[in-house]
Order: C-alpha cells, then sequence, then structure tokens
C-alpha cells in the first residue's frame, strides 16, 4: 500500500490529541482501528498531511455499565470485546446481536466502535445501533466535553458535526426504561460484506408494554435511516401480529433503497419489513417466555 | 523384503506436503521478496475510462519529481517497436496505449522510480486528455449495426467480430431434432469471473549490459512460453533470456498470458540499466489481468420419450474485451466448448461460436479448467436437468440412461473427442447413496407442503485435461508436451525438475513421490525444481490441469529410464546377466537367490564409482512425454440445498462430491483440489461475478465487491472416490485440479432450480444472489443475464 506522504505522530492523552488536531487545522485524521481509514488511505481517497494515531492514549479501551445501568463504551473499544463480553451479551441484546455482523472477525478485533460511528458510514452497522438505542456521543475539545445525540452527530454520509479540533471520547447508551430487549438482522453476501439492507431494534418493554422503541435500518439511505414512526406505534402497546406487522411496513416506508450490485430498491425495502417483522416476533417471542 | 511403499512416500502416501514447510513459516520466496542492489520500482497509470481517443499526455510533472528515473508512454515504446505485442491467440495487444484506450484499467504510462510511493506521486502527475468513445459493454451492443469500431487499430476488422467458429455434425443433427419427441431448451450467461489468486502479477527485470543476459523473475505458470514470447517480441537472443518464476501465491490461468507489466519492465530495465520491480496491485489484477467466462450459452436437446438422448445444438457467444488474448491451444476459437456432453452416449451434436470485441478487460484464461470446459459442462448440466423435466422424468434416471457405459469404452464423444475409460454409473449410484436420493426426495415433498422449499442438484461430467497430445495441441505453434529431468546424486538422493510450474499444486511433494513410487528413493531424499528456464527442461507450464497428465508421466518416464540403466548397474555389481535380475521396490536381486541383491542406491554409489566397463557414467537423464490422449476424470456432484422464500436467502445442506481421477497420488493433496475447486464452484454459484455499468466502469474491482467466500460461509463437503485407472497414463492418473470448479456449478444451481421449479421457474443465471432468486419466486418467472448494475433513483 503506498498513500500520500503524512506525518504521523502516537500521543499519549486526550490533551496532546487534541493539541495535535489544533495544530493541523482541519487537515488532520485521528487514526482509530484504522480499519476505515487506512483502506481510504491506499486508495488515496484520503490524503490527510497529519495522522494522529489514538492508540496509545491510556483509559480509552473500555466499555462499563454504570449504577444508573447506562452503557459507556470508549474510543478504543474494539468491536471484538464488545462481541465477546458476557456483560453486553446479558444486558445489550441490540449490540449482542450486532457484534458479530460487523465485518468480519479480523477486522472486528482493530474497529472501534466509536470510531464506526466517526466514520458514519451509512452501511455502518453500529450507527443503527445507537439510532436503535438513542445514543450518544462524548465529545471533547479545547474547551471541554459535550454530548451530541447521535440523531443529530451525523450530518451526512461520511460527515460527523465533530470540530477539527474534536475527538470522541466515548460513546453513550441510555440506561433501558424497563427489560431491553432486541436484535439486529443484516443481510449480507459474504461475512465482511456491508449490509445489502440491515435492521436495528431495540425494545424497552415493562408489564408486558412497549415502553421505549427504537427501530434503525442500515444501507437503505444516505444515512442510517431512523424510523421513529415506526417505533413509535409501539409505543404503549403489546407486540402482537397487528403492531408488529405495521411498524414492518411502517420501517420499510421510510427506508430509501437504492438499486445497486447488492439488490434493487424494492427487494432491499422487502428485506426491511420482512427482518423488522423477524426482530419483533422474536422479541415477543422471547419476551412472553421471559413472563 | 520390498520396502513399503507407503513409508517411504510413494503413490498412495498422503505425505504432508513438504512446501507448508516454508509457506506456514513466512519463508516462501514470491517475486515481491526478491531484491535486487539497484532496483527500481514500477508503477502503471491506467485508463480511468473504457473507450477514448488519448488526445495527448503530458508526463512533464512526473519527471520533476525527484527519484523519477523514467516515464514511459506508449509513443516512447513504439520506438522500440514495444507499442503493441502478440497475444496467445494470434491478436495483438497494446503494451502502453498509443491511439486509444479500449477498456478501464488499460496500461497508458508507467513511472519507474527509486520507491514505490515516488512512482505511485509521479503517476497522479501525469495528466492524459481523453477524448470519450461509445463504450461497449456486451456482445450485443458489440453486434449491433452501426456500434463503434472497437479495434480500428486492425486491418481487415471491419466490425467487432472476433470469430465465427463451428464443430460437429450439422446435417445429423438436425436430423436427431427432426427424430425427436421432445425438444428442449435453455439459454444462460455464464457470468464473467476472475481467477484472483492471492498473489497479484509481477516480474523484476534484470538486464545486464556487460554480459547480454536478461534475467526476469516473474509471475509466470508458463517460465518456457515466457522464454519464447520474449525471445520473439523483444528480439533478445533466446540463450541470453532467463525466465525465473519463484514461488507462486496462486494462479488458476490468471498467470499464464504475458502482461504489458511484464514487457514495460524489461524495457526499463534495458533502458536504466538497472533492475527494475513492479508489482501489481490487487485491483490492477481484477481489472487489467485475465478472466474467466462470460459467455453466452444457448442449446437445445432432441430427446426421445423413453429417454435416450439423441442430439444437441449449442451456440455460444463469448465476450473477449479489447483484445483477444484468451489463452488456449491455437486450433480451438472457444476453447474446449466442443467437450460438452462428453459423458453422454449422444449420436449427433453441433456447436457454433461467435466471439466479440468489448470495451471490458482482454484474457478469458481457463479460470481453474481446461480452456472453457466450466462454460461447457455448466450448459451441459444445465441443459441435462431442462431435458428431464421437460420429459418428466426423475434426473438421476435420466442421466442413468444416457451415460456411457463402461463397457463403451473406447467411446468417441459427440463431438468427436475419444474418452477412454470410466465408471459412470458407479460413481453416480455412490453419489446418491450418500446423500440418500429416495428419502430426500420423500423429505422435499414434506416440506414443501408446509411452504419450505428444499432441493436437490446433480452434475456428472467428464472433462478432457491434460493438454496435449501434440498433434492436436498447441500455444502459438508451440506443441503442448511436457518434460522430467532426474538426476540422482552418489548417495542415492536426487534432484528432479520439470517443464510444469507449482502455484499451490504440491508439484514438490508429489513428483518425489512418482519417483519413490518407480525408483524406490524415499520421497523425502528426492528435491524438487521448477521454474527457472536456465536449469529445467522445456515444458508448457501448468494450467489446464495438465501437469499430473503430462509432466507426471514424464516423471514416472524419466525415472524408468534411471531404473533401466541402474539394473544394468545392478547386473554388474551382483555379477549375473541383466536377463537374471528382478526388481522390487528400491532393490535388485538375483531372480534363482533373491537375499543377494542391491538396492537403488548402491547402483548410484557405483554409477558413479564402480560402473561397468564402457558404460557412461553418472546416474542422469530427461524424458519428454507427449500423451496419447487427454485424460478423462469423472466426477458426480450432488447437492441438497434450502431456500428461504421470503428472502431468497438459500443455503446448502449436503455437498456430496464423488470423484474418479484414476490412481491417486497424493490423496490428501486430491481431496485439497478438490475441496478447493468446490468453494470456488459455490462461490461461481452463489456470490461472484464481475460487472460493467453502462460506462464501462468496472463494478468488482476491489474484495469488497469481487466475492471471495470465507470459511464461514462455504459449506462442509463430503468427499468419496472411486478409482478407473488411466489406460495410458503410465501411473493410471488423470487430472484432478479442475474437475470441482468445473463441474461443481451445475450441482448447486440445479439444487436451487430444483427447489423452485413447482413455482414454474426454470433457470436463474448466476450468481444465484438472493436478490435474483427472491424475485424469481415472487414473479414466478426466469431471470437471466448478468446481474444488471441498476442505478434508478430511489
Ligand atoms: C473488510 C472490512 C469489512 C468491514 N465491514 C463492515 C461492516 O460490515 N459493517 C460495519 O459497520 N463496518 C465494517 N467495516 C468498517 C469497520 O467496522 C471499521 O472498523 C469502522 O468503520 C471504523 O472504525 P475504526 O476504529 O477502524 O476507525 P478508523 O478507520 O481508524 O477511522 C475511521 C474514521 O473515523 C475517524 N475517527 C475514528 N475514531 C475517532 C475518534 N475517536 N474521534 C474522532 N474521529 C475518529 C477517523 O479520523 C476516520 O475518519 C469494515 C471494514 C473492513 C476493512
Amino acid at each position: 500500500m503506498y498513500p500520500s506522504r503524512f506525518r504521523y505522530e502516537s500521543p499519549t492523552s486526550i490533551e496532546e490529541a487534541i493539541s495535535l488536531l489544533e495544530e493541523g487545522k482541519g487537515e488532520a485524521k485521528v487514526l482509530a482501528g484504522g480499519q476505515s481509514l487506512v483502506p481510504m488511505l491506499k486508495l488515496r481517497f484520503a490524503s490527510p498531511e497529519l495522522l494522529v494515531d489514538i492508540n496509545n492514549i491510556a483509559d480509552l479501551d473500555y466499555h462499563r455499565f454504570d449504577a444508573d445501568g447506562s452503557l459507556h463504551i470508549g474510543a478504543l473499544c474494539r468491536h471484538e470485546h464488545l462481541e465477546k463480553s458476557a456483560d453486553i451479551s446479558a444486558r445489550q441484546p441490540t449490540i449482542a446481536a450486532a457484534a458479530p455482523l460487523v465485518a468480519d472477525p479480523i477486522v472486528r478485533t482493530r474497529g472501534t466502535f466509536v470510531g464506526s460511528v466517526c466514520h458514519a458510514d451509512p452501511q455502518g452497522d453500529w450507527a443503527s445501533c445507537m439510532v436503535a438505542l438513542d445514543g450518544y456521543i462524548v465529545a471533547q475539545g479545547p474547551n471541554g466535553r459535550r454530548n451530541i445525540p447521535v440523531r443529530s452527530f451525523v450530518s451526512g454520509p461520511f460527515q460527523n458535526v465533530l470540530a477539527y479540533n474534536e475527538l470522541a471520547v466515548e460513546a453513550v447508551i441510555p440506561a433501558p426504561q424497563g427489560t431491553a430487549l432486541g436484535g439486529y438482522m443484516k443481510l449480507e453476501r459474504r461475512v465482511g460484506d456491508f449490509a445489502t439492507a440491515a435492521v436495528a431494534v431495540a425494545v424497552d418493554m415493562s408489564g408486558g408494554k412497549v415502553t421505549r422503541a427504537g427501530i434503525a435500518l442500515t444501507g437503505v439511505g444516505g444515512t442510517t435511516v431512523d424510523a421513529s414512526d415506526a417505533a413509535a406505534a409501539l409505543v404503549g402497546g403489546s407486540l402482537d401480529e397487528a403492531s408488529i406487522a405495521q411498524a414492518a411496513e411502517l420501517a420499510a416506508s421510510v427506508a430509501q433503497p437504492r438499486s445497486d450490485h447488492r439488490g434493487s430498491a424494492s427487494y432491499k425495502r422487502h428485506i426491511i419489513s420482512t427482518f423488522t417483522a423477524r426482530l419483533l416476533g422474536s422479541i415477543s417471542e422471547s419476551n412472553e417466555r421471559a413472563a | 523384503m520390498s520396502l513399503d511403499e507407503i513409508k517411504i512416500g510413494g503413490m498412495g502416501a498422503s505425505r504432508r506436503r513438504v512446501e507448508d514447510n516454508r509457506f506456514i513459516r513466512g519463508r516462501g520466496n514470491y517475486v515481491d521478496d526478491v531484491v535486487l542492489p539497484g532496483m527500481l520500482h514500477m508503477e502503471i497509470l491506467r485508463s480511468p475510462v473504457a473507450h477514448a481517443r488519448i488526445r495527448s499526455i503530458d508526463v512533464s510533472k512526473a519527471w520533476e519529481i525527484p527519484g523519477v528515473r523514467l516515464v514511459l508512454t506508449g509513443d516512447m515504446m513504439a520506438t522500440r517497436n514495444l507499442a503493441w505485442m502478440p497475444t496467445l491467440s494470434y491478436d495483438t495487444q497494446a503494451v502502453l496505449a498509443t491511439d486509444k484506450v479500449r477498456f478501464q484499467g488499460q496500461e497508458v504510462a508507467a513511472v519507474i522510480a527509486d520507491d514505490p510511493y515516488i512512482a505511485k506521486d509521479a503517476c497522479e502527475a501525469i495528466v492524459v486528455d481523453y477524448e470519450t468513445l461509445p463504450v461497449i459493454v456486451n456482445p450485443d451492443q458489440a453486434m449491433a449495426s452501426g456500434a463503434t469500431l472497437i479495434r480500428d487499430d486492425k486491418e481487415n476488422q471491419p466490425d467487432n467480430k472476433v470469430f465465427d467458429w463451428e464443430v460437429g455434425d450439422r446435417p445429423a443433427t438436425d436430423k436427431a431434432f427432426e427424430e425427436a419427441d421432445v425438444v428442449s431448451e435453455i439459454e444462460l450467461h455464464y457470468p464473467r469471473s476472475h481467477p484472483s489468486p492471492l498473489e497479484p502479477c509481477g516480474s523484476i527485470a534484470d538486464f545486464d549490459r556487460s554480459t547480454g543476459k536478461l534475467t526476469v523473475y516473474m509471475t509466470t505458470q508458463a517460465p518456457h512460453i515466457i522464454r519464447a514470447a520474449v525471445a520473439l517480441v523483444a528480439e533478445l537472443p533466446e540463450h541470453m533470456i532467463r525466465i525465473i518464476s519463484p514461488d507462486l501465491g496462486g494462479g488458476f490461468g490468471n498467470k499464464v498470458p504475458v502482461y504489458p507489466g511484464y514487457v514495460i519492465s524489461i524495457l526499463a530495465s534495458i533502458l536504466t540499466e538497472r533492475p527494475v520491480k513492479w508489482i501489481e496491485d490487487k485491483t490492477g489484477n481484477l481489472i487489467s489481468t485475465g478472466f474467466g467466462r462470460d459467455v453466452y450459452l444457448k442449446g437445445q436437446m432432441a430427446v426421445r420419450k423413453d429417454g435416450k438422448i439423441l442430439g444437441v445444438r449449442m451456440h455460444t457467444i463469448s465476450d473477449h474485451g479489447a483484445f483477444f488474448s484468451d489463452a488456449q491451444p491455437s486450433k480451438f476459437k472457444i476453447g474446449l466448448m466442443h467437450s460438452a456432453f462428453a459423458c453422454y452416449d449422444i449420436p449427433a451434436a453441433h456447436l457454433t461460436a461467435e466471439g466479440y470485441y468489448t470495451n471490458k478487460a482482454p484474457g478469458g484464461v481457463a479460470y481453474r479448467c481446461s480452456f472453457r470446459v466450466t462454460e461447457a459442462m455448466f450448459f451441459q448440466e444445465r441443459m441435462i436437468q431442462a431435458a428431464a423435466d421437460d420429459l418428466g422424468m426423475d434426473q438421476a434416471e435420466f442421466r442413468r440412461i444416457n451415460l456411457v457405459r463402461d463397457d463403451d469404452f473406447p467411446h468417441r464423444t459427440p463431438f468427436g473427442f475419444l474418452t477412454d475409460s470410466g465408471q459412470y454409473g458407479k460413481c453416480l449410484d455412490v453419489a446418491l447413496e450418500a446423500i440418500g436420493y429416495e428419502q430426500f426426495l420423500k423429505d422435499q415433498e414434506e416440506a414443501r407442503k408446509n411452504g419450505r422449499y428444499l432441493g436437490i442438484g446433480i452434475s456428472t461430467m467428464t472433462e478432457p485435461l491434460g493438454a496435449g497430445n501434440s498433434r492436436e495441441y498447441d500455444i502459438l505453434g508451440i506443441k503442448m508436451f511436457d518434460s522430467a529431468e532426474l538426476r540422482v546424486h552418489m548417495t542415492g538422493k536426487a534432484i528432479l525438475r520439470t517443464g510444469a510450474k507449482t502455484q499451490g499444486q504440491g508439484h514438490e511433494t508429489t513428483w518425489a513421490q512418482i519417483v519413490a513410487h518407480e525408483l524406490g528413493i524415499p520421497a523425502d531424499d528426492v528435491v524438487v525444481e521448477e521454474g527457472d528456464t536456465d536449469t529445467a527442461p522445456f515444458g508448457m507450464g501448468t494450467y489446464a490441469s495438465r501437469s499430473t497428465p503430462v509432466a507426471g508421466a514424464a516423471v514416472a518416464m524419466v525415472a524408468r529410464k534411471i531404473r533401466a540403466k541402474s539394473r544394468k548397474i545392478a547386473a554388474h555389481l551382483l555379477e549375473v546377466s541383466e536377463e537374471d535380475i528382478e526388481w522390487e521396490l528400491g532393490r535388485f536381486y538375483v531372480r534363482s537367490s533373491p537375499d543377494r541383491g542391491v538396492t537403488i542406491q548402491e547402483c548410484a554409489m557405483a554409477a558413479y564409482s564402480n560402473m561397468p566397463d564402457g558404460m557412461e557414467p553418472g546416474l542422469e537423464n530427461t524424458a519428454y512425454y507427449d500423451p496419447p490422449n487427454l485424460t478423462w476424470p469423472f466426477a458426480a456432484y450432488v447437492a441438497t440445498v434450502e431456500v428461504d422464500p421470503e428472502t431468497g436467502v438459500w443455503d446448502v445442506l449436503r455437498m456430496v462430491a464423488v470423484d474418479d481421477c484414476g490412481v491417486r497420488i497424493n490423496p490428501m493433496i486430491v481431496e485439497g483440489q478438490i475441496m478447493g475447486g468446490l468453494t470456488e464452484a459455490y462461490a461461481m454459484a452463489s456470490m461472484q461475478f464481475i460487472t460493467f455499468d453502462a460506462e464501462g466502469n468496472c463494478v468488482g474491482s476491489n474484495y469488497m465487491d469481487y466475492l471471495l467466500p470465507t470459511a464461514w460461509e462455504t459449506p462442509g463437503f463430503e468427499l468419496h472416490e472411486v478409482v478407473t485407472p488411466c489406460p495410458h497414463h503410465p501411473i493410471g492418473a488423470k487430472g484432478i485440479g479442475e474437475c470441482a470448479t468445473v463441474g461443481g456449478p451445475a450441482a448447486f444451481v440445479n439444487a436451487v432450480m430444483n427447489a423452485v421449479e413447482h413455482l414454474g421457474v426454470r433457470n436463474i443465471d448466476m450468481p444465484l444472489l438472493p436478490d435474483r432468486v427472491h424475485e424469481a419466486i415472487a414473479t414466478r418467472s426466469d431471470i437471466s443475464g448478468a446481474p444488471p448494475v441498476r442505478t434508478d433513483a430511489p
């Protein structure tokens, strides 16, 4: 691989990283897992003057559930850690279902959750999980930290609202309102392929009723698609055949798929509806079993 | 007491691959591992557009970059008469474009610099002014009247047609169709694919003015053909050219042709008097080097009510890209397409073929197949299934009725090849038994009642492997035979060289096993070397499953020459006449007193220290082998699948493979070849294709879009064997390297089609992507052609 020439720095603190970004004046790029950035350097789609490698910054490689039930994912938490952690599989079903479907096992050992959300690929799996779960990004710049809800974090395909001198330090998923249920279904042509279409569903339930719901769609729009109407229609009710069918239809109706070599637009829309129904169906089943 | 052949690693031993020792330790020596003193690096600038006139090329900015040593364009190549080169199919191909670019990815300029980063920067600094022309991306467009002429460089080329060709007996075939009760038809597309070896192509040219010698390290499956080509193209004396093909990271046919990069690196080294290394990147490999398939096939089958096939018609339209640089025997314009239906007893057949130029990458290579037999066998087995369906006959039964019977050999195939051996019916029976055919049909019926779609697909075929014989097979007039040279040293250890070139097949392991079998020298005592034209005997290289049928036979023959000489030495050592000597593995003994004997190692020592009077010293020899016929392995593949009617996703439930490749030298390696081939077959059937949008942009130019299956989605394979020795091969072996890639795809496709046939769906063209399968199910209609690159708005 023969990228353009660039300067490389490897800071050991967040503050140092931020001052390097400051120095880069918009011509710098953060290097996390490198699983999206390095291919772009190889193809010379990106030719930054400065690479700020954050891999040597201590204390960014974590995920934890706080006492209030919120999930915090540090900027160096790799996909693989989410895939293989017992607390994730026990407490956060949407993330647990998506983790083994992101990229391939090799990429998952390097790629980061936060890097993926920053990359803002409309086909990124984590962004959909974040949307379905009402997650937010904690950004740190020279003037301190701010929280950015994921819905306003992504500003377009491969674009986010971070200032050039800001680093995303963690992603946060708020505590569930009741029992956290959910799942992720992805149609891919092969392991390691981006989604032809995928659906993230997160449903909090209490006393047989839906207290909160989020549905987001991958690969069927210029950015992650928030199927908020489909989700809203579920809140307050129970998950039955009729409500599931309605949500599936609403989700499919907001998808904006394009026909390409992965499949036709109408097929992708059909997959969104099928997967939404399948996910909600199995959530309803597992809720009934638990009850 | 005779040696235990398995213990010495002889025939039938599943000996571990000796080459893996270095490969798994990262100690392989590939072209890119070779570093020569003073070496420069070359990068190629490729065309971003598929069809355009070149108005101008401005290289001045590239020259300004420090570290740039040479910038080459087509005009500069032309001053050396090297702007164009001959192809392996008697056409010409641009080395660096002069007049026009004719496909996206075509070589336009080259930069030679101190390091590859500089070379790449300099390529970006070259400004090319293109005047775009209408683009042709398929034969339909190519043959349309008024179509833009792609090859306006050629004389006598009024249109985009490459060739018209036919074979078979038209009147007899017409008559067969008149007598038919049922005429079945099918029309298919075999999509363009790419061999995509792990290692892309590359070369290091090293011209030494003081000796006049040109040494080229090159990723080639056929080093001797390349030497001949370089001698002819670059007009250098052949003895001053040394081609070294070191370890190859796979070839699959991709590394047979001569590529522009090789030629440019050679001229660059001559001009700079420094070694010049060119290593293609993966995208360069995918978009510019030899592809596979890209053929439209249609045909008809004439059948009698009782299931007897009376005749077949085939018509193929092939897409060759911008230059006709197929690597194939000269005589056959569409390769060995006419090997179709070779395993069936069919009295009459006729094939017509047309080839077209398009604005796509050139180089229809035999991607893991013996020159278009993959397309032939795919068509054959899809046609067979269609005809069985039309007759309302069980597909296994229909095959059984028409397969050539064991006592029918030698058998003339419908297009005139001669097959010589096989147990076709038995292979099919073994496969059906293994899969539990009758039970599956019952399960399928039950499942259908519950809305589940199960399917079973069969593919049975024999294919011609191991070109030559030299009577019929040549490339650019060079006859297709092969060679082996064996040197047995004083202590009974040996070095063996052949004219073939291993690229993953395990020659270093298996050739030593043949020597062990013939001479009783333990395989571990034989080192095998290939790929250096200064040391290896002349041969045609490795592709088309020809190594074991041809070079492997030469190994046996040269070992027999060594044995014959050793026998004379043994007689001398034992002081008896040669007629009184008997041979057992590894040892000669006196017939009348078997405990008086000498080992092959003792004979070797004597060949250098105690030879009989009048005998030439030494124990070395060479054999050239021109096979009397091709070898004809047989395979029966059966796959079962379940299709999800809601999504079109299909899963392979089981895949049973029964292969008869004659005597197996190393069963483990044979099984590895079959599993690898089935994996590629599954890839073709399920996900793999290279396509082009209307502007000629290649979709499939990287490994995110051109899909190679991983261990995750590749199904498990259940392998079985039947052994019918090849009657003319010295050790009874037949080719096996490609059977599964060739025969496998139809098994998967037939299975999916069988799962949805009750909906009236008759064909879905490969790859059977879920959206295509779903569309067929939803609309109850066929899906034909290459997967379109759709660009409609949301
Ligand atoms: C073969 C392959 C297959 C893949 N398949 C999938 C898939 O199926 N689904 C999927 O979702 N993804 C897939 N990916 C992408 C993968 O998940 C990446 O890991 C992820 O998108 C980016 O994470 P990263 O840590 O590697 O980020 P990097 O590549 O290091 O960075 C990506 C971008 O985000 C920026 N960035 C990273 N971290 C920060 C930060 N903390 N603050 C500010 N900016 C930051 C970088 O500057 C860069 O612009 C695939 C990648 C490969 C190579």
